[in-house]
């Protein structure tokens, strides 16, 4: 091992002086445009509180108009928009946003990295979120909330009479959400895989980093269809291409699969998270290490898997064949077991310590209680023939609120009770949070425990009232007094948070003795790590002798900031062994103008008001290439720097070792299921008609192929620009203009053969499918010329050479998927009706 | 000589294996039913063949996820080593690796069986 860095006392207090500069927090109203961590994750998590708060206000608002039969309380319009928007807030702005503002608040301290790799994306992700959910909760104020539920349905959702703006709102709103998601998940994956500290080989790693890889890998394969649904939804809405409308070919049953192929890995990238904290706060109060570390990483990624098997079970009463129902009834039995095997690594990890009970061990049990009992009926609504009965019941409803508020929602509070002292310095209250559990818990289930029953007598979800003489009042009347006594818990809890408390007398970094790395971290410093430290066990703090007096006296990497600008180390995926020193972005207004300009771009679509569209898709656009200009592959002073421990780091990498790379190859992975789901949706439409193009024209071969070519040979352009960049910049120059042509070119011919052959897209599903598929790649393609010409101007001033060649390297990549794209995409539209039975 | 089983791998992929196979095989099937049930009036086969062809299907994918079980019980040296195997060696790493790819291998073997249950015991689409 390396021998640990000596400084003095004085050349401490420089190198913090300096490290204090460099990551300063701005005062006053800059404060908005700090991008760090520490910041941007406190700002997502009381967002997303604030939003679950709202959500709440919405079901206590519904339970008290279903306390009594006949009741008129509010109208069954806002009715319907009260439980569409309590479900899509919950599920939208609170479920998902929380695990993320978590995950960029504790990820970098837990890894032992100074920050997350993207920082200014995170906070590009927290304006859109917050941007987005304003404007879809706002839209209740103007009663035009979204009111078809919060899974929207066709045809009622599509129905303009029914679901007038509010179906928009929902789906350019949360459209923009989705976006961010995926962003969030780029910035986690890149920054668990290359951003650990050294020594935190992968056998090494905190659970919470484990569950928190496999969330973000499924977030990648589970909001693309979705935001390939939106699509498809808001061209019907807003351009009557009938997707979704039967008289025309199109089939709603192709929403709901979209829709649930998000929809049910959804369920567990909210509950993995949660189940996350519970793996970090089980250990610190059992004072041992986790029994079962593997079978943890088991559970976490084949959940992650089966995940995407489970999606049917939505839809067993749409009119399967059974034989299809019956694989996802399986996959749903299925999942069961590495769901199980971790609650008995809890239990297990529980016996063999001793147990502390303490506030967040509390919330920690009382929701896997919870949660148990929701997984045992979910293995009951697994179960087809009970399914039919208990379909779109208020058994379901009992169900997933069993499973989301324990499996997700108290282990949240349990987190939060567990890591306040590591974003305040302070502790919550013992004697409030016993009360606010035991209110939680008592109310939780004397609220929800009753709607198994009225399900099971037959009570309908989503009814605003019910007559008297069904048997469902007393049922009813039970759950709204158990609803309150929960909320009178939460509120207990937000007064706790809120509440002024007296600053500890003793500076105590660790109050619970955790064993985990992040409570090394000081909360008055934004620096996060000290110098980033050699990790050589999975619980540094309880393991690692003097390791905090290390840490807080400079003796590890990147002690100083002499650079005058934030750093933090690149490490390689296995063995975490330094790489690079990254250069990370400072505080800037770009992440901000470029997430509100965007927002404007939805805002303004869902309006129909156009010129406002475009204007905010220009700004949009010169905010998003002001950022890369001037914030990504900088070409520093330097090519190595010193990062302490006599060691020596270069700072400007490209191709596969660089953060970025992988960044584009995340991103595009997420666009390629995007593109699948279209594909998917194309094939479908052919197994529900005996003609899918209904006697309709089609494309024709020529103009397709025409395409296919002319794809390809742009793409084999962009690759010889990146091989001719490596002699000089004369030859790359040539080929990108080249590409540029080409790809302009396979545009055109992209578009041409459904336009020459006269597609009318409102006619019929099958034109409407050919036009959108060819668009989504003619679209790629356009971004690729963008690409192509902003390696152009690299080129020309210098940016891009043939030691600095980043930029032309990531964007070859984007074009091996834009290449690939194509190719299916022409294939398939110019060839597919000619083998079709 | 050249190995006919692959040499240990260097890659955090490998991990991922047996889940994956899960995934193919039950795309797979579902995909093979859900066009067969579409179009079944202008195909000329019956759905017996159909939960042969699949009946092949699970075994290969059976077959694969032994193999990548006896290559991560080959990483995590066929058992000696007991866990947790926390040694900050790239040793202690390779068995972690090995144990975890074991235990998911196990875990697909058993969720490939479960889907292929239905195919043994309903014999049409049932629609």
């Amino acid at each position: 091992m390396a021998e640990l860095g000596n400084f003095s006392p004085e050349e401490r207090v420089a190198q913090e002086e300096r490290l204090r500069r460099v990551w300063k927090t701005p005062g006053g109203w800059r404060y908005w445009t700090s991008v760090n961590n520490s910041e941007i994750g406190l700002w997502y998590g009381v967002t997303a509180f604030a939003f679950m708060l709202f959500a709440g206000l919405l079901g206590l608002l519904m339970r008290a108009q279903l306390a009594v039969p006949n009741n008129d309380l509010i109208s069954a319009d806002l009715f319907n928009q009260a439980f569409t928007l309590h479900g899509t807030v919950m599920m939208f702005l609170f479920a998902v946003p929380i695990f993320e503002a978590i995950a960029i608040f504790l990820l970098p301290s837990m890894l032992g990295a100074r920050e997350l790799p993207f920082p200014r994306l995170s906070a590009f992700g927290y304006w859109s979120f917050l941007l987005g959910g304003i404007f879809v909760c706002g839209s209740i104020f103007f009663n035009a909330a979204p009111n078809a539920g919060w899974f929207m349905y066709p045809p009622l959702a599509t129905d303009k009479e029914y679901a007038g703006i509010g179906a928009d709102i929902w789906l350019l709103g949360l459209s923009f959400i989705e976006v961010a998601s995926i962003a969030a998940a780029v910035e986690i994956i890149v920054g668990i895989m290359k951003c650990r500290a050294p020594g935190m080989r992968i056998n090494m790693m905190p659970m919470f980093a484990w569950y928190l890889l496999i969330v973000a890998g499924m977030i990648l394969f589970a909001f693309p269809p979705l935001i390939a649904g939106d699509i498809l939804f808001e061209m019907e809405r807003m351009f009557d291409w009938p997707f979704f409308d039967v008289s025309r070919g199109g089939d709603p049953l192709l929403w709901q699969h979209l829709f649930w192929i998000f929809g049910h890995p959804e369920v567990y990238i909210i509950f993995l998270p949660a189940i996350a904290l519970m793996a970090m706060i089980v250990p610190t109060f059992s004072q041992r290490p986790i029994v079962g570390y593997s079978w943890i990483v088991l559970a976490a990624v084949g959940t992650g898997f089966l995940s995407f098997g489970l999606w049917v079970h939505h839809m067993f009463t749409t009119g399967l064949p059974q034989i299809s129902l019956a694989f996802f009834s399986a996959a749903s039995e299925a999942v069961a077991i590495p769901t199980g095997v971790q609650i008995f690594v809890f239990i297990a990890t529980m016996l063999a310590g001793r147990v502390i009970f303490s506030v967040p061990m509390l919330f920690g049990a009382g929701g896997l209680a919870i949660f148990t009992i929701g997984g045992l009926t979910g293995v009951m609504v697994a179960l087809v023939p009970f399914d039919w009965q208990a379909h779109d019941t208020y058994f379901i409803v009992a169900h997933l609120h069993y499973v989301i508020i324990g499996g997700m929602f108290f282990p949240i509070v349990a987190g939060i009770y567990y890591y306040f002292p590591f974003v305040t310095g302070k502790k919550l209250s013992d004697a409030w949070g016993k009360v606010a559990f035991w209110l939680m818990f008592v109310g939780f289930n004397v609220g929800f425990f009753p709607m198994h029953f009225s399900g099971l007598r037959g009570m309908p979800r989503r009814v605003f009232t019910y007559p008297e003489e069904f048997g469902w009042d007393l049922f009813n009347m039970i759950s709204t007094i158990g609803a309150f006594v929960f909320a009178a818990g939460v509120m207990t809890f937000v007064i706790d948070i809120f509440r002024p408390k007296p600053k500890p007398v003793e500076r105590n970094l660790n109050p619970w003795n955790a064993g985990t790395l992040e409570w090394t971290n000081d909360p008055d410093e934004s620096w996060g790590m000290r110098s980033v430290p050699i990790i050589t066990s999975r619980y540094p703090l309880w393991e690692q002798p003097n390791l905090q007096a290390d840490i807080e006296a400079g003796r590890y990497y990147l002690p100083d900031a002499k650079s005058g600008q934030r750093e933090t180390l690149v490490t390689s995926v296995l063995d975490a062994e330094p790489i690079q020193c990254l250069r990370v972005g400072g505080v800037s207004l770009v992440p901000m103008v470029s997430a509100l300009a965007l927002g404007g771009v939805f805002i303004a679509l869902t309006f129909h008001w156009w010129i406002p569209t475009l204007i905010c898709a220009v700004i949009t656009f010169i905010s998003i290439m002001v950022w890369l200009w001037t914030g990504t592959a900088q070409i520093p002073e330097a090519e190595e720097v010193d990062v302490g421990l006599g060691q020596k780091l270069p700072v400007y990498v490209s191709g596969p070792a660089s953060v970025g790379w992988w960044a584009m190859f995340i991103t595009m992975v997420g666009d390629g299921t995007a593109f699948a789901s279209l594909i998917f949706g194309y094939f479908f439409y052919w197994t529900v008609h005996d003609d899918f193009t209904s006697g309709a024209a089609g494309p024709g071969v020529i103009w397709p192929i025409a395409a296919l070519v002319l794809f390809v040979v742009a793409w084999l352009l962009t690759i010889a620009a990146r091989e001719l960049n490596e002699k000089g910049p004369a030859g790359c120059r040539i080929a990108l203009v080249a590409g540029m042509l080409v790809t302009i070119a396979a545009c055109l011919a992209g578009l041409a053969g459904p336009f020459f052959h006269g597609m009318d897209p409102t006619s019929n599903v099958y034109p409407a499918t050919v036009w959108i598929i060819a668009i989504w790649t003619v679209v790629h393609g356009a971004v690729g010329v963008i690409m192509q010409a902003y390696c152009l101007v690299g080129s020309l001033t210098g940016r891009v050479t043939v030691a600095y060649d980043q930029d032309i390297r990531n964007v070859t990549l984007y074009w091996h998927f834009v290449a690939f794209t194509a190719v299916i995409t022409f294939a398939v539209l110019g060839l597919f009706p000619m083998v079709n039975v | 000589m050249k190995s006919v089983i692959p040499r240990e791998v260097e890659s955090l992929w490998t991990l991922f294996t047996a889940p994956t196979i899960w995934a193919v095989h039950f795309i797979g099937c579902y995909a093979t039913v859900a066009i067969y049930c579409a179009k079944a009036a202008s195909l000329d086969f019956g759905f017996d063949t159909v939960r042969l062809l699949l009946a092949g299907f699970t075994v290969f994918a059976l077959a694969v996820i032994v193999l990548s079980a006896w290559l991560a019980w080959r990483q995590w040296g066929f058992g000696v080593h007991d866990p947790p195997h926390d040694e900050p060696t790239r040793k202690g790493r390779t068995l972690f690796q090995g144990y975890a790819t074991l235990l998911l291998s196990g875990l697909s073997f058993v969720a490939v069986v479960y889907a292929a249950i239905p195919l043994i015991l309903i014999a049409e689409c049932q629609r």
